[in-house]
């Protein structure tokens, strides 16, 4: 059960009931795509981009508590970040959950993202917690199409 | 169980009469399930995905390799003789088990996959032509999908699906009124894999049969709950997988009438497929051969031959009332929690619970249930039609097999109450 508490930590299981930046956005000039076809996740995130910084941000669609939950705050966490920014985000974030660890000094960074560092317990889940960044990424990238997990 | 009769030899003991089905005996038949996993007591529900193999079978696929390996059908040696006996063998205890005509009706493949493919890429390129039209039912699993979406996009032919009612039923009206002129094959599976729903064979074949259509049954979640019979059915193609009724991966069955087999152009061409060769003509191998290009999967045939005499020893029967039990059990059990929302309620079930439940996500489920040892499958249960049919994304499936007990379904439903815990 430990394991359990530490991956669904409660600011996840308030995030996946009631996500932030839940909604498309009228204003958005880049959007992307995320599906993982292996559970059927499936999201959509919407960008306004000013020049190279984020103005503002949202996502709709479905998914796993983790994955909603990330999402959710994930457009808390870059909003109003630069491209470079919300990158350098992605990649403490991404090593956070796959169990690299990063010092102590970037985890502080990484601020309320800090209560993912239990999926790296779950090697399965890090495909849920990471789909929104990937599609946030595709989005900054101006990658076409659906970012897939697979 | 009598043990002195048990040590008879075959013809002298007495007929086998019904007894209560011994699930303690038989669960210490499959040495995983002992084990424990994540600190819990391993409770297995992911049958419909693969089974787990008793001893028996284990050990009869380490002794043909300790013993008996060799290749077969063209070998003078001895060990290769008694491989092919032994391969051979394996293909009349099929042809038993199914009651088919003749073991040459008997094909080994890889898996139901296999199968179907096999079909639509023979019989289905020789008939299937433009504006034709292969009718399947929205039920299907993929592997009763792709394979024909292939063929008919080569040929220019058309995929019928019929409809299934909110139950996750087959509505046989439907299905009847989309049987044309047109229509050169129907497909259709004996039990779904993601509701459960047992479809009715004998009535679905009549009517295909009244326009002269043969008819497919995907069986690989049939065979392991009940007792098919081939000819009874009366259906003409049936393909199941080793793995999922206690025989290793990688080895399967397709079952073909003999005048549509011996009508088909053969499949891939290889050694062992052919009865003579040279550069400007090949004649093809006889039945079943023709179909079975290049070294077989020997030891896992004869694992499926121990695996089937395994079922058969229990008695398919004794398994089909224990299972429908169970089932039964389970369904009553799992219905009683809160905001739980069974898909697939159809009159005739068969080994699949899936569900899903208000608030939570069934990959969540999936792990939170497996920490508590209980291992079920989340997902679209590779048939994403139905998915889209009830309009959700996935859902959690518990699985039953004959090893699987009213205790462990009371573990299930605990697991959900933890999930419904974590999620409060």
């Amino acid at each position: 059960m430990s394991d359990l508490r530490e991956l669904y930590q409660d600011v996840i299981l308030e995030h996946s009931k009631a996500p932030r930046n839940y909604r498309e956005l009228a204003t958005a000039n880049h959007r992307a795509e995320g599906y993982n076809p292996l559970c059927g996740d499936h999201f959509t995130v919407y960008l306004d981009l000013d020049g190279d910084s984020i103005r503002d941000i949202s996502f709709q669609g479905s998914g796993c508590a983790i994955s909603k939950a990330s999402a959710s705050l994930m457009t808390q966490s870059v909003k109003g970040k630069t491209r470079a920014e919300a990158a350098r985000l992605f990649d403490q974030f991404h090593k956070l959950v796959t169990g690299q660890s990063p010092a102590n000094g970037n985890r502080a960074e990484l601020g309320k993202l800090a209560v993912f560092s239990g999926v790296s317990e779950f090697p399965v889940r890090v495909k849920c917690a990471t789909l929104a960044w990937h599609t946030l990424n595709a989005s900054l990238e101006r990658k076409q199409g659906t970012v897939s997990t697979e | 169980m009598n043990t002195v009769a048990n040590q008879l030899p075959r013809e002298f003991r007495p007929p086998r009469v019904q007894t209560v089905f011994d699930v303690g005996k038989v669960r210490r038949d499959f040495p995983i399930l002992a084990q424990r996993v994540r600190g819990k007591k391993l409770v297995y529900l992911d049958n419909a995905a693969t089974s787990q193999k008793p001893q028996v079978v284990i050990d009869a696929i380490s002794r043909y390799y300790e013993e008996g390996n060799a290749n077969i059908h063209r070998g003078v040696h001895y060990l290769s003789e008694r491989a092919t006996e032994e391969h051979e063998a394996a293909r009349k205890t099929v042809q038993n088990f199914i009651n088919a005509e003749y073991a040459h009706e008997i094909i080994f493949v890889r898996g139901a996959t296999e199968g179907i493919n096999l079909v639509a890429q023979t019989y289905g390129r020789a008939n299937v032509k433009a504006g034709d039209e292969v009718l399947i039912t929205a039920m299907e699993h993929h592997s009763n999908i792709v394979p024909w979406q292939i063929l008919c996009e080569e040929k220019g032919a058309r995929l019928r699906v019929a409809p299934i009612n909110d139950r996750g039923e087959l509505l046989l009206d439907e299905f009847e009124r989309l049987l044309n002129p047109r229509t050169r094959i129907v497909g259709v599976t004996h039990v779904s894999n993601a509701l459960g729903t047992i479809n009715p064979i004998s009535r679905i074949v009549e009517m295909a049969h009244r326009h002269n259509i043969p008819v497919l049954v995907d069986g690989a979640q049939a065979v392991p709950h009940a007792k098919v019979d081939v000819q009874a059915l009366d259906v003409d193609f049936y393909v199941f997988s080793g793995h999922k009724v206690f025989a290793p991966t990688g080895i399967g069955v397709l079952y073909g009438k003999t005048a549509l087999l011996e009508a088909m152009p053969p499949y891939q061409g290889g050694g062992d497929m052919i009865s003579s060769v040279t550069f400007e003509k090949t004649s093809y191998n006889k039945l079943p051969y023709k179909f079975e290009a290049g070294t077989p999967n020997v030891a896992g045939a004869i694992g499926l031959g121990t695996a089937i005499e395994y079922l058969n020893g229990l008695g398919i029967d004794n398994v089909a009332a224990y299972e429908h039990e169970v089932l039964g059990y389970s369904t009553e059990a799992i219905s009683k929690i809160p905001g739980i929302r069974l898909i697939g309620t159809a009159s005739q079930k068969a080994g699949v619970l899936s569900f899903v439940l208000e608030g939570v996500h069934p990959h969540d489920i999936g792990t939170i249930l497996d920490q508590e040892g209980i291992a079920i499958r989340t997902g679209h249960h590779c048939a994403q039609p139905i998915m889209q049919r009830f309009g959700i994304p996935a859902t959690a499936r518990a699985s039953f097999g004959l090893y699987n007990t009213k205790e462990e379904a009371d573990a299930l439903v605990a697991g959900i109450q933890k999930v419904r815990e974590v999620f409060a």
